[in-house]
Protein backbone atom coordinates (compact mmCIF):
# COMPACT_ATOMS: atom_id res chain seq x y z
CA UNK A 1 0.00 0.00 0.00
CA UNK A 2 1.65 3.53 -0.80
CA UNK A 3 1.86 6.04 1.43
CA UNK A 4 -1.65 6.71 3.31
CA UNK A 5 -0.99 10.47 3.02
CA UNK A 6 0.55 10.88 -0.38
CA UNK A 7 -1.16 12.86 -3.15
CA UNK A 8 -1.65 9.93 -4.87
CA UNK A 9 -3.32 7.63 -3.07
CA UNK A 10 -5.50 10.87 -1.06
CA UNK A 11 -6.60 11.54 -5.22
CA UNK A 12 -7.61 7.73 -5.15
CA UNK A 13 -9.34 7.21 -2.09
CA UNK A 14 -11.49 10.45 -3.10
CA UNK A 15 -12.44 9.35 -6.67
CA UNK A 16 -13.00 5.94 -5.24
CA UNK A 17 -15.26 7.54 -2.54
CA UNK A 18 -17.30 9.40 -4.40
CA UNK A 19 -18.11 6.89 -7.17
CA UNK A 20 -19.45 4.56 -4.57
CA UNK A 21 -21.30 7.14 -2.83
CA UNK A 22 -23.10 8.25 -5.70
CA UNK A 23 -23.29 4.69 -7.09
CA UNK A 24 -25.68 4.37 -3.90
CA UNK A 25 -27.04 7.38 -4.12
CA UNK A 26 -28.70 6.94 -7.33
CA UNK A 27 -29.12 3.69 -7.36
CA UNK A 28 -31.97 4.14 -4.36
CA UNK A 29 -33.59 7.23 -6.11
CA UNK A 30 -33.67 5.22 -9.24
CA UNK A 31 -34.99 2.32 -7.52
CA UNK A 32 -37.39 4.50 -5.03
CA UNK A 33 -38.41 7.15 -7.62
CA UNK A 34 -42.01 5.13 -9.02
CA UNK A 35 -43.00 4.33 -5.01
CA UNK A 36 -42.37 8.22 -4.38
CA UNK A 37 -44.48 9.30 -7.95
CA UNK A 38 -47.20 7.14 -6.85
CA UNK A 39 -47.12 8.55 -3.23
CA UNK A 40 -46.88 12.29 -4.86
CA UNK A 41 -50.19 11.65 -7.08
CA UNK A 42 -51.77 9.94 -4.84
CA UNK A 43 -51.20 13.00 -2.01
CA UNK A 44 -52.49 15.28 -4.65
CA UNK A 45 -56.06 13.57 -5.56
CA UNK A 46 -56.43 13.06 -1.71
CA UNK A 47 -56.27 16.47 -1.20
CA UNK A 48 -58.79 17.12 -4.22
CA UNK A 49 -61.12 15.03 -3.07
CA UNK A 50 -60.88 16.73 0.21
CA UNK A 51 -61.33 19.85 -1.11
CA UNK A 52 -64.19 18.66 -3.01
CA UNK A 53 -65.99 16.84 0.51
CA UNK A 54 -65.97 13.89 -1.86
CA UNK A 55 -64.11 11.67 1.13
CA UNK A 56 -66.09 12.96 4.21
CA UNK A 57 -69.90 12.84 2.05
CA UNK A 58 -69.20 9.47 0.40
CA UNK A 59 -67.22 7.58 3.70
CA UNK A 60 -67.68 10.14 6.17
CA UNK A 61 -63.98 10.40 6.99
CA UNK A 62 -61.20 12.56 5.72
CA UNK A 63 -58.99 11.81 2.21
CA UNK A 64 -55.86 11.24 4.35
CA UNK A 65 -57.69 7.90 6.04
CA UNK A 66 -59.01 6.93 2.89
CA UNK A 67 -57.06 3.73 1.20
CA UNK A 68 -55.68 3.33 -2.26
CA UNK A 69 -58.28 1.79 -3.71
CA UNK A 70 -61.13 4.04 -2.42
CA UNK A 71 -58.79 6.75 -3.73
CA UNK A 72 -59.03 5.57 -6.87
CA UNK A 73 -62.68 4.46 -7.02
CA UNK A 74 -63.61 7.94 -5.67
CA UNK A 75 -61.21 9.97 -7.82
CA UNK A 76 -62.52 7.94 -11.12
CA UNK A 77 -65.40 10.89 -10.64
CA UNK A 78 -63.02 13.63 -11.25
CA UNK A 79 -61.44 14.81 -14.62
CA UNK A 80 -58.48 16.84 -15.43
CA UNK A 81 -57.98 19.55 -17.91
CA UNK A 82 -55.22 22.53 -18.47
CA UNK A 83 -56.91 25.80 -18.96
CA UNK A 84 -54.98 28.98 -20.34
CA UNK A 85 -56.02 31.50 -17.82
CA UNK A 86 -55.60 34.85 -20.00
CA UNK A 87 -58.33 33.59 -22.61
CA UNK A 88 -60.23 30.73 -20.44
CA UNK A 89 -59.80 28.59 -23.00
CA UNK A 90 -59.05 24.83 -22.77
CA UNK A 91 -55.01 23.45 -23.83
CA UNK A 92 -54.95 20.58 -26.03
CA UNK A 93 -50.78 20.43 -26.60
CA UNK A 94 -50.14 19.63 -23.49
CA UNK A 95 -50.64 16.97 -21.40
CA UNK A 96 -52.45 17.28 -17.92
CA UNK A 97 -50.28 14.66 -16.17
CA UNK A 98 -47.16 15.86 -16.98
CA UNK A 99 -47.71 19.47 -16.88
CA UNK A 100 -46.47 20.98 -13.41
CA UNK A 101 -47.80 24.14 -12.70
CA UNK A 102 -45.33 25.27 -10.23
CA UNK A 103 -42.61 24.51 -12.19
CA UNK A 104 -44.14 26.81 -14.67
CA UNK A 105 -44.12 29.70 -12.64
CA UNK A 106 -40.52 29.65 -12.12
CA UNK A 107 -40.25 29.57 -15.63
CA UNK A 108 -40.28 33.04 -17.88
CA UNK A 109 -41.72 31.86 -20.66
CA UNK A 110 -44.26 29.92 -19.25
CA UNK A 111 -45.60 32.50 -16.75
CA UNK A 112 -46.47 35.72 -16.81
CA UNK A 113 -45.53 38.84 -13.97
CA UNK A 114 -48.48 39.69 -11.60
CA UNK A 115 -48.35 43.45 -11.59
CA UNK A 116 -50.15 45.96 -9.60
CA UNK A 117 -52.56 43.15 -8.76
CA UNK A 118 -56.50 44.21 -7.08
CA UNK A 119 -55.76 41.45 -4.40
CA UNK A 120 -51.87 40.51 -3.62
CA UNK A 121 -51.33 37.55 -3.28
CA UNK A 122 -47.56 38.38 -2.95
CA UNK A 123 -45.72 36.34 -5.51
CA UNK A 124 -43.70 38.22 -8.33
CA UNK A 125 -45.38 35.57 -11.08
CA UNK A 126 -47.67 33.03 -11.89
CA UNK A 127 -48.21 30.29 -14.03
CA UNK A 128 -49.93 30.97 -17.80
CA UNK A 129 -51.69 27.76 -17.96
CA UNK A 130 -53.03 25.88 -14.94
CA UNK A 131 -54.43 22.71 -14.38
CA UNK A 132 -58.60 22.47 -13.19
CA UNK A 133 -60.44 19.33 -11.62
CA UNK A 134 -63.99 18.74 -12.71
CA UNK A 135 -65.63 16.24 -10.65
CA UNK A 136 -69.01 14.68 -12.08
CA UNK A 137 -71.54 12.30 -10.68
CA UNK A 138 -71.14 8.37 -11.43
CA UNK A 139 -72.38 7.69 -14.69
CA UNK A 140 -73.55 11.18 -15.49
CA UNK A 141 -71.77 13.89 -17.67
CA UNK A 142 -73.15 16.55 -15.84
CA UNK A 143 -70.41 18.70 -14.06
CA UNK A 144 -71.34 18.76 -10.36
CA UNK A 145 -67.90 20.62 -8.71
CA UNK A 146 -65.07 22.39 -10.67
CA UNK A 147 -61.74 22.53 -8.49
CA UNK A 148 -59.15 25.37 -8.79
CA UNK A 149 -55.69 25.66 -7.34
CA UNK A 150 -54.86 28.50 -5.78
CA UNK A 151 -51.89 29.73 -3.58
CA UNK A 152 -50.56 33.20 -2.19
CA UNK A 153 -48.44 34.46 0.87
CA UNK A 154 -49.16 33.78 4.55
CA UNK A 155 -47.07 34.90 6.92
CA UNK A 156 -43.95 32.71 6.62
CA UNK A 157 -44.69 30.70 3.42
CA UNK A 158 -46.72 30.31 0.75
CA UNK A 159 -50.19 28.14 1.06
CA UNK A 160 -50.78 26.07 -1.82
CA UNK A 161 -54.41 24.95 -1.84
CA UNK A 162 -57.48 23.50 -4.00
CA UNK A 163 -60.97 26.16 -4.06
CA UNK A 164 -63.98 23.62 -4.86
CA UNK A 165 -66.99 25.71 -6.51
CA UNK A 166 -70.87 24.28 -7.01
CA UNK A 167 -71.31 24.12 -10.45
CA UNK A 168 -73.38 27.66 -10.69
CA UNK A 169 -69.87 28.66 -10.26
CA UNK A 170 -69.99 31.11 -7.44
CA UNK A 171 -70.98 29.51 -4.57
CA UNK A 172 -68.11 27.73 -2.65
CA UNK A 173 -68.10 23.71 -2.02
CA UNK A 174 -64.99 24.10 -0.27
CA UNK A 175 -61.46 25.27 0.31
CA UNK A 176 -58.05 23.01 1.64
CA UNK A 177 -54.61 23.95 2.15
CA UNK A 178 -52.04 21.38 1.69
CA UNK A 179 -49.19 22.70 1.59
CA UNK A 180 -48.06 25.91 4.51
CA UNK A 181 -45.82 26.05 6.85
CA UNK A 182 -47.61 28.95 9.28
CA UNK A 183 -47.56 28.81 12.81
CA UNK A 184 -48.65 25.84 14.22
CA UNK A 185 -52.23 26.32 16.46
CA UNK A 186 -52.71 30.05 14.58
CA UNK A 187 -51.99 30.36 10.97
CA UNK A 188 -51.47 26.49 10.71
CA UNK A 189 -55.56 26.68 11.86
CA UNK A 190 -56.34 27.07 8.43
CA UNK A 191 -56.12 22.83 8.47
CA UNK A 192 -58.69 23.24 11.43
CA UNK A 193 -61.95 20.91 9.87
CA UNK A 194 -64.25 23.31 11.89
CA UNK A 195 -63.02 26.20 9.98
CA UNK A 196 -62.75 24.81 7.03
CA UNK A 197 -66.35 23.52 7.48
CA UNK A 198 -67.31 27.36 7.38
CA UNK A 199 -66.22 27.97 3.64
CA UNK A 200 -68.68 25.66 2.53
CA UNK A 201 -71.87 27.37 1.16
CA UNK A 202 -70.22 30.82 0.65
CA UNK A 203 -70.95 33.35 -2.09
CA UNK A 204 -67.62 33.91 -3.61
CA UNK A 205 -69.00 37.02 -5.92
CA UNK A 206 -71.01 39.53 -4.98
CA UNK A 207 -73.72 41.55 -6.21
CA UNK A 208 -71.77 43.16 -8.75
CA UNK A 209 -70.03 40.07 -9.95
CA UNK A 210 -66.45 41.47 -7.68
CA UNK A 211 -64.80 38.58 -5.65
CA UNK A 212 -66.26 39.00 -2.10
CA UNK A 213 -65.31 36.10 0.43
CA UNK A 214 -63.27 36.77 2.91
CA UNK A 215 -62.05 35.63 6.67
CA UNK A 216 -63.74 38.43 8.92
CA UNK A 217 -61.15 40.08 11.47
CA UNK A 218 -62.83 38.46 14.77
CA UNK A 219 -66.32 36.45 13.90
CA UNK A 220 -68.16 36.46 10.78
CA UNK A 221 -70.52 39.29 11.11
CA UNK A 222 -74.24 36.52 11.03
CA UNK A 223 -76.13 38.08 8.03
CA UNK A 224 -73.31 37.87 6.14
CA UNK A 225 -72.95 35.25 2.93
CA UNK A 226 -69.33 36.12 2.22
CA UNK A 227 -67.36 35.78 5.24
CA UNK A 228 -65.80 32.99 7.38
CA UNK A 229 -64.60 33.53 11.07
CA UNK A 230 -60.84 34.55 11.59
CA UNK A 231 -58.92 32.66 12.95
CA UNK A 232 -57.29 34.48 16.25
CA UNK A 233 -53.76 35.62 16.69
CA UNK A 234 -53.11 35.25 12.68
CA UNK A 235 -54.07 38.32 11.18
CA UNK A 236 -51.72 37.99 8.33
CA UNK A 237 -52.62 34.75 7.51
CA UNK A 238 -55.93 35.46 7.23
CA UNK A 239 -55.31 38.65 5.06
CA UNK A 240 -53.43 35.92 2.43
CA UNK A 241 -55.84 33.49 2.24
CA UNK A 242 -58.89 36.20 1.67
CA UNK A 243 -56.17 37.97 -0.88
CA UNK A 244 -55.45 34.54 -2.52
CA UNK A 245 -59.17 33.59 -2.83
CA UNK A 246 -60.24 36.89 -4.14
CA UNK A 247 -57.24 37.65 -6.65
CA UNK A 248 -58.24 33.51 -7.96
CA UNK A 249 -61.76 34.14 -8.29
CA UNK A 250 -61.07 37.53 -10.27
CA UNK A 251 -60.11 38.89 -13.68
CA UNK A 252 -56.36 38.37 -13.35
CA UNK A 253 -57.38 34.36 -11.95
CA UNK A 254 -59.47 32.63 -12.84
CA UNK A 255 -62.13 34.92 -13.91
CA UNK A 256 -62.05 34.53 -17.69
CA UNK A 257 -61.80 30.51 -17.78
CA UNK A 258 -64.88 30.89 -15.07
CA UNK A 259 -66.72 32.94 -17.49
CA UNK A 260 -66.00 30.46 -20.59
CA UNK A 261 -67.18 27.71 -18.14
CA UNK A 262 -70.61 29.42 -17.57
CA UNK A 263 -71.63 29.42 -20.72
CA UNK A 264 -70.77 25.97 -21.51
CA UNK A 265 -72.70 24.76 -18.57
CA UNK A 266 -75.39 26.77 -19.34
CA UNK A 267 -75.11 27.21 -22.72
CA UNK A 268 -77.48 25.32 -25.20
CA UNK A 269 -79.34 23.35 -23.10
CA UNK A 270 -78.81 20.19 -25.16
CA UNK A 271 -76.71 19.56 -22.16
CA UNK A 272 -75.70 16.34 -23.58
CA UNK A 273 -73.48 17.55 -26.34
CA UNK A 274 -71.01 20.00 -25.09
CA UNK A 275 -70.21 17.90 -22.05
CA UNK A 276 -69.78 14.86 -24.94
CA UNK A 277 -67.05 17.34 -26.23
CA UNK A 278 -65.51 17.69 -23.26
CA UNK A 279 -64.96 13.66 -22.82
CA UNK A 280 -64.02 13.00 -26.26
CA UNK A 281 -61.46 16.21 -26.02
CA UNK A 282 -59.90 14.58 -22.66
CA UNK A 283 -59.54 11.22 -24.48
CA UNK A 284 -58.24 13.01 -27.37
CA UNK A 285 -55.46 14.29 -25.31
CA UNK A 286 -53.70 10.98 -24.94
CA UNK A 287 -53.61 10.01 -28.63
CA UNK A 288 -52.49 13.53 -29.49
CA UNK A 289 -50.08 13.73 -26.52
CA UNK A 290 -48.06 10.17 -27.58
CA UNK A 291 -46.22 11.96 -30.64
CA UNK A 292 -45.87 15.31 -28.92
CA UNK A 293 -44.50 14.84 -25.68
CA UNK A 294 -40.81 15.02 -26.65
CA UNK A 295 -41.13 19.29 -27.97
CA UNK A 296 -43.79 19.84 -25.89
CA UNK A 297 -42.17 18.67 -22.52
CA UNK A 298 -39.39 20.53 -21.43
CA UNK B 1 -9.13 4.33 24.77
CA UNK B 2 -9.60 1.35 26.44
CA UNK B 3 -11.69 -1.52 25.12
CA UNK B 4 -15.55 -0.62 25.31
CA UNK B 5 -17.88 -3.39 26.21
CA UNK B 6 -21.04 -3.29 24.00
CA UNK B 7 -23.42 -2.42 27.26
CA UNK B 8 -21.78 0.58 27.86
CA UNK B 9 -21.36 1.65 24.01
CA UNK B 10 -25.46 0.74 23.22
CA UNK B 11 -26.66 2.01 26.60
CA UNK B 12 -24.55 4.41 27.78
CA UNK B 13 -25.45 7.47 25.34
CA UNK B 14 -28.92 7.44 26.68
CA UNK B 15 -28.99 8.57 29.85
CA UNK B 16 -24.59 8.79 31.17
CA UNK B 17 -23.29 10.41 27.73
CA UNK B 18 -26.68 11.29 26.53
CA UNK B 19 -25.37 13.97 23.64
CA UNK B 20 -28.16 16.02 23.86
CA UNK B 21 -28.37 16.20 27.42
CA UNK B 22 -24.53 16.00 28.51
CA UNK B 23 -22.80 17.35 25.43
CA UNK B 24 -25.64 19.63 24.24
CA UNK B 25 -25.56 18.26 20.54
CA UNK B 26 -28.05 18.49 17.82
CA UNK B 27 -30.18 20.91 19.52
CA UNK B 28 -31.51 22.80 16.15
CA UNK B 29 -33.64 19.60 14.94
CA UNK B 30 -34.60 18.94 18.38
CA UNK B 31 -36.36 22.57 18.13
CA UNK B 32 -37.61 22.36 15.16
CA UNK B 33 -39.64 18.55 14.71
CA UNK B 34 -40.68 17.74 18.52
CA UNK B 35 -44.25 19.22 18.39
CA UNK B 36 -46.02 15.96 17.40
CA UNK B 37 -44.85 12.54 18.62
CA UNK B 38 -45.08 10.82 15.39
CA UNK B 39 -42.94 12.81 13.74
CA UNK B 40 -40.35 13.38 16.45
CA UNK B 41 -40.44 9.14 16.10
CA UNK B 42 -39.13 9.33 12.63
CA UNK B 43 -37.12 11.51 12.97
CA UNK B 44 -35.52 9.50 16.02
CA UNK B 45 -35.50 6.33 13.43
CA UNK B 46 -34.09 8.11 10.56
CA UNK B 47 -30.91 9.59 12.76
CA UNK B 48 -30.42 6.29 14.58
CA UNK B 49 -30.66 4.48 10.97
CA UNK B 50 -28.11 7.80 9.67
CA UNK B 51 -25.47 7.52 12.71
CA UNK B 52 -25.56 3.60 12.88
CA UNK B 53 -24.70 2.93 8.91
CA UNK B 54 -22.09 5.87 8.83
CA UNK B 55 -19.95 5.25 11.74
CA UNK B 56 -19.91 1.83 10.23
CA UNK B 57 -18.59 2.94 7.16
CA UNK B 58 -16.24 5.49 8.05
CA UNK B 59 -15.16 2.72 10.77
CA UNK B 60 -14.21 0.27 7.64
CA UNK B 61 -12.52 2.62 6.24
CA UNK B 62 -11.12 4.51 8.72
CA UNK B 63 -7.30 2.41 7.63
CA UNK B 64 -7.79 4.04 4.19
CA UNK B 65 -8.76 7.52 5.15
CA UNK B 66 -5.77 9.94 4.32
CA UNK B 67 -5.75 12.39 7.49
CA UNK B 68 -5.95 15.32 4.69
CA UNK B 69 -9.68 14.80 3.44
CA UNK B 70 -10.98 12.62 6.65
CA UNK B 71 -13.77 15.03 7.65
CA UNK B 72 -14.46 15.50 4.15
CA UNK B 73 -14.73 12.12 3.61
CA UNK B 74 -17.13 11.39 6.79
CA UNK B 75 -19.04 14.08 5.29
CA UNK B 76 -19.40 12.72 2.22
CA UNK B 77 -20.71 9.04 3.67
CA UNK B 78 -22.71 10.86 6.08
CA UNK B 79 -24.46 13.04 3.42
CA UNK B 80 -24.82 10.20 1.46
CA UNK B 81 -26.61 8.40 4.10
CA UNK B 82 -29.00 10.99 4.51
CA UNK B 83 -29.98 11.24 1.13
CA UNK B 84 -30.88 7.24 1.04
CA UNK B 85 -32.69 7.95 4.23
CA UNK B 86 -34.85 10.30 2.62
CA UNK B 87 -35.42 9.23 -0.41
CA UNK B 88 -36.98 5.64 1.75
CA UNK B 89 -39.11 8.32 3.69
CA UNK B 90 -40.36 9.62 0.51
CA UNK B 91 -41.03 6.55 -1.01
CA UNK B 92 -43.06 5.07 2.31
CA UNK B 93 -43.77 7.74 4.70
CA UNK B 94 -45.21 10.29 2.44
CA UNK B 95 -46.75 12.52 4.82
CA UNK B 96 -44.18 12.33 7.35
CA UNK B 97 -41.47 12.74 5.29
CA UNK B 98 -43.28 16.29 4.10
CA UNK B 99 -43.58 17.17 7.56
CA UNK B 100 -40.41 16.15 8.35
CA UNK B 101 -39.12 18.58 4.93
CA UNK B 102 -36.15 20.03 5.33
CA UNK B 103 -35.34 18.74 8.24
CA UNK B 104 -34.29 15.06 7.08
CA UNK B 105 -31.71 16.84 4.92
CA UNK B 106 -30.62 19.03 7.87
CA UNK B 107 -29.31 15.37 9.75
CA UNK B 108 -26.27 15.54 7.73
CA UNK B 109 -25.54 19.11 9.35
CA UNK B 110 -26.41 17.37 12.94
CA UNK B 111 -23.34 17.58 15.01
CA UNK B 112 -24.23 14.34 16.87
CA UNK B 113 -23.70 11.73 12.97
CA UNK B 114 -20.58 14.37 12.37
CA UNK B 115 -18.75 13.57 15.91
CA UNK B 116 -19.53 10.05 16.58
CA UNK B 117 -17.56 9.60 13.01
CA UNK B 118 -14.81 11.60 13.94
CA UNK B 119 -15.24 10.80 18.01
CA UNK B 120 -15.51 7.44 18.07
CA UNK B 121 -15.64 5.51 14.48
CA UNK B 122 -11.87 7.08 13.06
CA UNK B 123 -10.86 4.78 16.33
CA UNK B 124 -13.06 1.50 16.76
CA UNK B 125 -13.95 -1.90 14.54
CA UNK B 126 -17.04 -1.61 12.39
CA UNK B 127 -19.73 -3.34 14.81
CA UNK B 128 -18.63 -1.08 18.17
CA UNK B 129 -19.25 1.85 15.60
CA UNK B 130 -22.39 0.54 14.32
CA UNK B 131 -23.49 0.11 17.88
CA UNK B 132 -22.25 3.12 19.01
CA UNK B 133 -24.20 5.05 16.49
CA UNK B 134 -27.11 3.11 17.29
CA UNK B 135 -26.82 4.15 20.82
CA UNK B 136 -25.96 7.83 20.26
CA UNK B 137 -29.23 7.97 17.87
CA UNK B 138 -31.58 6.40 20.70
CA UNK B 139 -29.68 9.27 22.94
CA UNK B 140 -31.28 11.62 20.77
CA UNK B 141 -34.35 9.97 20.28
CA UNK B 142 -35.17 9.65 24.10
CA UNK B 143 -34.82 13.63 24.20
CA UNK B 144 -36.75 13.62 20.98
CA UNK B 145 -39.45 11.97 22.42
CA UNK B 146 -39.87 13.33 26.42
CA UNK B 147 -39.77 16.95 24.46
CA UNK B 148 -42.49 15.95 21.81
CA UNK B 149 -44.37 13.80 24.47
CA UNK B 150 -45.36 17.40 26.65
CA UNK B 151 -45.41 19.81 23.38
CA UNK B 152 -47.96 17.48 22.09
CA UNK B 153 -50.12 17.40 24.93
CA UNK B 154 -49.96 20.61 26.29
CA UNK B 155 -49.80 22.45 22.84
CA UNK B 156 -51.98 20.22 20.80
CA UNK B 157 -53.82 18.12 23.74
CA UNK B 158 -53.31 14.65 22.13
CA UNK B 159 -50.97 11.88 21.81
CA UNK B 160 -49.50 10.08 18.84
CA UNK B 161 -52.66 12.10 16.44
CA UNK B 162 -55.26 11.24 19.49
CA UNK B 163 -56.86 13.93 21.35
CA UNK B 164 -56.86 13.47 24.68
CA UNK B 165 -57.68 16.82 26.37
CA UNK B 166 -60.75 18.02 24.14
CA UNK B 167 -59.60 21.55 23.01
CA UNK B 168 -61.94 24.67 23.38
CA UNK B 169 -61.99 24.98 19.66
CA UNK B 170 -63.49 21.78 19.42
CA UNK B 171 -66.22 22.22 21.71
CA UNK B 172 -63.94 20.77 24.79
CA UNK B 173 -62.66 22.19 27.85
CA UNK B 174 -59.02 22.60 27.35
CA UNK B 175 -57.39 26.18 26.33
CA UNK B 176 -54.00 24.73 24.53
CA UNK B 177 -50.67 26.45 25.18
CA UNK B 178 -49.40 28.01 22.23
CA UNK B 179 -46.06 28.27 23.12
CA UNK B 180 -45.62 24.69 23.27
CA UNK B 181 -46.12 24.92 19.53
CA UNK B 182 -42.92 26.85 19.38
CA UNK B 183 -39.55 25.91 19.19
CA UNK B 184 -38.60 27.76 22.32
CA UNK B 185 -40.73 26.14 24.22
CA UNK B 186 -38.41 22.96 23.64
CA UNK B 187 -35.12 24.87 24.96
CA UNK B 188 -37.24 25.00 28.33
CA UNK B 189 -38.04 21.18 28.48
CA UNK B 190 -34.79 20.39 27.88
CA UNK B 191 -33.42 22.81 30.28
CA UNK B 192 -35.47 20.47 32.88
CA UNK B 193 -34.50 17.48 31.60
CA UNK B 194 -31.10 18.19 32.15
CA UNK B 195 -31.98 19.20 35.25
CA UNK B 196 -33.45 16.37 36.42
CA UNK B 197 -31.30 14.12 34.53
CA UNK B 198 -28.16 15.60 36.53
CA UNK B 199 -29.99 15.90 40.08
CA UNK B 200 -29.62 11.68 39.09
CA UNK B 201 -26.47 11.65 38.39
CA UNK B 202 -24.74 14.78 39.96
CA UNK B 203 -20.96 14.00 38.49
CA UNK B 204 -22.54 15.23 34.92
CA UNK B 205 -22.85 18.59 36.61
CA UNK B 206 -19.54 21.30 35.64
CA UNK B 207 -17.22 22.95 37.07
CA UNK B 208 -18.36 26.54 36.52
Amino acid sequence: MPQRDSIGFTVLVATVLCVVCSLAVSAAAVALRPLQEQNKVLDRQRNILDAAGLAMGEFGRGASELSKTQIDELYSRVSEKLVDLETGEYVTDLDPKEYDAREAAKKPDMSVEITDPQFDIGVPRREKIARVYFVKNPGSDAIQQVVLPVYGKGLWSTLYGYLALKNDLETIEGLTFYEHAETPGLGGEVDNTKWKAQWVGLALYNDEGVPAAEVAKGPAPEDSEYAVDGLSGATITCRGVTNLVRYWAGPNGYGPFLGQLNKEISGDATVAEPERNIESGVEQYDIDNAGEKEPVGE
Amino acid sequence: MAKSSVTKVLFGPIFDNNPIALQILGICSALAVTTSINVSVVMSIAVVAVVAFSSAAVSAIRHYIPSSIRIIVQMTVIASAVIVVDQVLKAFLYDISKQLSVFVGLIITNCIVMGRAEGFAMKNGVWMSFLDGIGNGLGYGMVLLFVAFFRELFGSGSLFGYELLQLDRNGGWYNPNNLMLLPPSAFFIIGILIWLIRLNKPEQIEES
